[in-house]
Parts: structure tokens; C-alpha cells; sequence
């Protein structure tokens, strides 16, 4: 009789890290073929791209770091950094950008911090950060959906695009970001954006241009990965602290200002709806390394994610925040956690509760 | 080892105000975005290190213990006026680069910090030889890391040496390769951040491995003598 003696928690489910990291890429499938047929094939050849750099840069740092990288890199953990960042990148940046942008994750943010667990920053997150302050024009070329452009790409067309900055045909992407009215366009927070500070008020700006509302096709994209987020809540690969806090505190920062004045504040729906919000609510901000890891902390950290990413879009200088609302937040998880510590067991309980005796 | 050559390792390697103490790391870090802007600011340093470090040894015996510091600081400011105007006079369009930097040099912790732990305490030959080896030693810190910001923001090496050394220097400018996108990160201040913590992990890994190679005479050869015979 062997009375083996182990350590709380006695009971579990037995998932490894690369069963968690498969999950999240499973629920991310429904997302990117959202944003694949929106947007065109670019953002699968950037994934391709991405992963092998993510899979290259982890495999060559973990060999100088004298580890054991075979195990390393099956545990998906950089492959999903990579899908993360590559979903992020406009279809049609050119090609160093993701490879760029993936060796900056991998390396410097994830390994030189220690590798997997260490890191306090989220990779992905902060590679795009980098990307976007480094590379302006190439990070916010993004074009406009499928049927509102007034030239049609194909597969071949996003390949050259990406490796010469031509398509096939020898469009420029400034002649692909043409609507049928050859007017370029960007992104609906983009457009908004640039309209409020040309003294048009929220409805005239939603009248004025058709990339909102469901042809823009940020609502299909957010709307697949939301449905691959509650798969992810339903599997039990994230809790739903972290993006019903970040939700939650996005549409009531954005309805009370929406309610105070209706022209200049756009509503929740649209705050909602566009940009990479339900990805970052559902995959990026739920990092398990980077986020809080209290019950009450995940719901402080969620809120002020939501918060910043408010303040960050409506004020701030750039359309969307998600990655720097993320990269502040983390910052702050260290105090977060420090604060938010759960009772332990027999200590710290509340005088009226103490039994007299 | 003699004072002086102790004093250049300790400068320029061992102590480097930028690499180990880490002072002055405000100017290091807002103006290195290239080589030259560098170069500037370090000469500008090194030039009011050996002044200040000079006149502090030398009126070290008069001034009162109680005041030595605002006279320290006085003297500083003084020197640091001189460089200004000189820098205006010689070399405008680097004076303006520089902008608000110069006159900082005063507030710099490296300079007040060697005339409080050495020139106050030491003879004036070795207080500015000090105060030199100090400021290359901050000068060769500031010099690289503008070349690798340089290099990686703009892909240049030497652009606007002539803002420093006059017209002929234009040509020294190297072409490393020429970009439409340039690496915005290096050229901001988180690039500065980054490269500096790059330079300063390079220092301390050299330091492992000379202390390795220097610490690690062969060992002595150990015989292991295999019993042959079982015991009896």
C-alpha cells in the first residue's frame, strides 16, 4: 500500500500547457477566417509567416540558453504569440514587418525576460506596440472589406502585395485601400476618428462613409472571435473575470459619455464592435502569464483595461488601444496582485466573525 | 598599478560613470539619437569634468566643509557656462541640437559626484586626469550607443559630423543602407532604453568571462587510481 503524499490541489484537471495553448489556437480558427474573408488572404500569409519566425526565434534562443527547446516549442506557447501578433497586422503589411515584429516578442520580450512564465509583458502585445510606433505608415494600412474595395485580390495578389508591395496585377495598396468611390479608406475608429477632428459630429460621420455598421466587417470579426472566446469560457481555458470586466467597463465608460453628448462620443455598440476588441478581450488580455492571477484582481484588471482603452481611443493619439491599454495594465499587475492577495485560510479574518471563547 | 593608469581603468572601464554608477543617465539617454549629437555632449562633459575637477582640488583646502557644496555646484555652473558659450560661439547648429542638455551638464550626478568623492580629496594633477578619464569614459558610453541608435534609426553613421567639426566633416557621413521606413523605436527614447540595457549587459558579460579566463589557471591533474586488486 503506497500512501503517496501530494499537495493541494488534490483535485484537477489534467491539462498541459500545450492542451491550453492548442484550445486557444482552436477557438482563434473562427476569428481569422472571419478576418481571412474580410480582409483577404494577407493575414494567412503573415500567420505562416509569423509562426515559422516565432518557431525559429524560440528554437535559436532556447539552444543559446543552453534549454531544452524541442519541449519548449511544443508547448505552442510562442506559435500562439505568433498567431496573436499576426491577426494584429494589417493583411497587406509587407513581409518584415511580422517577422520583425515576431523576433521582437520572442526574443527580446519573452526569452530575454526569462522565457514562458517570466515575462511581464504580453509578447504579442508589446511586439505590436513596437511595430506601431516604429512603423506608422506600414502598421495602419489596413484595407477595407471584401465588396466596398473597388479592386477585387486573390490569394496571389496578397503574396506579391506582401513581398513587393505590388499585386499581381500592379495595384499599389493605396489604389487596393480605394473604395468604389476611389476614396482610401481605414478603419471604422480610424475614419471616425479623423471626422470628429474635422468638426463633423458621431451620426454625420456614420452617414458619410460606408465602411460602418456590418459591411464594414469589424462586426463579423468581432463577432468571431467572441463566439471562439465563449468556447474558450465554456472549455474552462480562461475565466470570465478578465473580459466581462474589460466589457463591462468599456460600454459603461463609453454609454455614460455617449449619453452626455451623442455627436461627439460614439455609442457602446460601435466601441464594441469594432477594432480588435473581442480578440483582446478574449485572447490577448487573458494571458495567463502577463494578467492578474486573483479572482478580484482579474476583475480590477479587465475594468482598467476597458477603461484606458476608452480613454486611449477617444482622447488618445491613435484609433485603437488595445495593446497599450494591455501593456499598461500589465505593468500594474505586481500591485494588483499584491492587493487583491486572497484570505488565506485561518488568517486575517474579520473581528465580528471571531468566535468568542 | 600607478594612480594614473588606476584611474583610467577605473574611468573608463571598472567605474564608468554611464555603464556602472549609472549618473547622468537623463542626457545619455535624450541625446544620444545619433553619433554625433553624442560626441557633442560627451566632450561637452568631459571639458567641464576636467575644469571643475581641476578647480575643486585646488581650492579644496579653503573651502569649509559646511559649504563645499553649493561651492562645488557654483563651480560646476561656472564651467558649464563657459563650455555653453563656447558651443554657441564654435559650434551653433550642434548647440542648438543639443538644445536644453548643455546647461543640464550642471545637474549631471557624474560631475558633482567625482568632485565630492575625488577632487575634494586629492592633488590637482590626479583630480583632472580623474575628471578626463571620467568624461571618456561617459564620452565612449554616449558615442556608441548614438552609432547603434544611429546605425539602426536612420542607417547612417556620422550624419552631421560638420555640425561639430566644420564643412569638410560632411563627408565623413557612412551610408549603412538606405530606407524609406526608418526604425522609429531606436531613434525614440525607448530605443534608448533598450540599447542602454543592451550596452550594459554586454559590459557585464565581458566582465564574467575575463574574470573566468583570468580565475581559471588548468586545474591540477588528478589521478584517479583504479583499485586493482580486490581486498584480501
Amino acid at each position: 500500500m503506497s500512501f503517496r503524499l501530494a499537495s493541494s490541489p488534490h483535485q484537477h484537471n489534467r491539462r498541459t500547457t500545450s492542451q491550453v495553448m492548442g484550445w486557444v489556437m482552436l477557438a482563434a480558427i473562427p476569428g481569422i477566417l472571419a478576418q481571412t474573408i474580410v480582409f483577404g488572404w494577407g493575414t494567412i500569409v503573415h500567420l505562416l509567416l509569423a509562426v515559422i519566425t516565432a518557431v525559429a526565434t524560440e528554437a535559436a534562443f532556447l539552444e543559446l540558453r543552453k534549454k531544452d527547446f524541442e519541449r519548449a516549442i511544443m508547448d505552442g506557447s510562442a506559435v500562439l504569440t505568433a498567431i496573436l501578433l499576426a491577426v494584429s497586422i494589417p493583411p497587406f503589411a509587407p513581409w518584415w514587418i511580422s517577422v520583425l515584429g515576431t523576433f521582437f516578442a520572442i526574443a527580446i520580450v519573452k526569452q530575454l525576460y526569462g522565457g514562458l512564465g517570466n515575462n511581464l509583458f504580453n509578447p504579442a502585445m508589446a511586439a505590436y506596440v513596437m511595430l506601431l510606433v516604429s512603423f506608422p505608415v506600414q502598421m495602419t494600412g489596413w484595407l477595407p472589406a471584401a465588396g466596398l474595395t473597388e479592386y477585387s485580390h486573390s490569394l496571389l495578389d496578397a503574396i506579391w502585395m506582401i513581398f513587393s508591395g505590388y499585386s499581381y496585377d500592379g495595384y499599389s495598396l493605396l489604389q487596393l485601400r480605394s473604395d468604389i468611390d476611389g476614396v482610401t479608406m481605414a478603419t471604422a475608429l480610424d475614419t471616425l476618428k479623423t471626422d470628429l477632428s474635422q468638426g463633423f459630429t458621431y451620426t454625420e460621420s456614420l452617414t458619410r462613409h460606408n465602411v460602418f455598421y456590418a459591411a464594414g466587417g469589424w462586426l463579423w470579426v468581432n463577432l468571431a472571435y467572441l463566439f471562439g472566446g465563449l468556447i474558450m469560457l465554456k472549455k474552462g481555458i480562461i475565466r470570465w473575470h478578465i473580459p466581462a470586466a474589460m466589457l463591462l467597463a468599456l460600454a459603461a465608460f463609453s454609454g455614460v459619455m455617449w449619453l452626455v453628448d451623442a455627436d461627439r462620443y460614439a455609442s457602446p455598440l460601435f466601441h464594441l464592435c469594432s477594432g480588435g476588441i473581442m480578440l483582446g478581450a478574449f485572447f490577448i488580455a487573458t494571458d495567463p502569464v502577463s494578467a492578474s492571477t486573483t479572482a478580484k484582481g482579474r476583475l480590477w484588471f479587465g475594468a482598467a483595461i476597458g477603461m484606458w482603452i476608452y480613454l486611449i481611443r477617444t482622447f488618445g493619439g491613435y484609433p485603437d488601444a488595445i495593446a497599450f491599454a494591455v501593456i499598461i495594465m500589465n505593468m500594474a499587475v505586481p500591485l494588483i496582485d499584491y492587493y487583491t492577495r486572497p484570505r488565506t485560510y485561518g488568517h486575517g479574518v474579520s473581528k465580528t466573525r471571531r468566535p468568542k471563547g | 598599478m600607478s594612480e594614473f593608469k588606476q584611474l583610467s581603468w577605473q574611468g573608463l572601464w571598472k567605474n564608468n560613470p554611464a555603464l556602472v554608477q549609472l549618473l547622468g543617465l537623463c542626457p545619455l539617454l535624450a541625446t544620444t539619437a545619433t553619433l554625433i549629437n553624442g560626441l557633442g555632449l560627451g566632450l561637452a562633459t568631459t571639458l567641464v569634468l576636467i575644469g571643475s575637477n581641476a578647480t575643486v582640488s585646488l581650492v579644496r583646502n579653503l573651502v569649509p566643509n559646511e559649504v563645499r557644496i553649493p561651492v562645488f555646484v557654483m563651480v560646476i555652473a561656472g564651467f558649464v557656462t563657459i563650455v555653453q558659450l563656447l558651443m554657441n560661439a564654435f559650434t551653433f547648429n550642434l548647440y542648438q541640437a543639443l538644445g536644453i542638455f548643455i546647461p543640464l551638464i550642471v545637474t549631471n550626478c557624474a560631475i558633482i559626484g567625482r568632485a565630492e568623492a575625488y577632487a575634494s580629496k586629492n592633488p590637482v594633477g590626479y583630480a583632472a586626469y580623474d575628471g578626463l578619464m571620467m568624461g571618456l569614459g561617459f564620452t565612449l558610453v554616449l558615442v556608441v550607443l548614438g552609432g547603434v541608435r544611429e546605425a539602426l534609426g536612420y542607417g547612417t553613421l556620422f550624419a552631421g559630423a560638420n555640425l561639430l567639426l566644420g564643412d569638410w566633416a560632411t563627408a565623413l557621413k557612412i551610408t549603412l543602407f538606405d530606407t524609406d521606413s526608418p526604425f522609429l523605436l531606436a531613434i525614440l527614447p525607448p530605443g534608448a532604453f533598450l540599447g542602454m540595457g543592451f550596452l550594459i549587459a554586454l559590459k557585464n558579460a565581458l566582465d564574467k568571462r575575463i574574470e573566468r579566463l583570468a580565475a581559471d589557471p588548468k586545474p591540477e591533474k588528478v589521478v584517479q587510481r583504479a583499485r586493482v586488486t580486490a581486498e584480501s
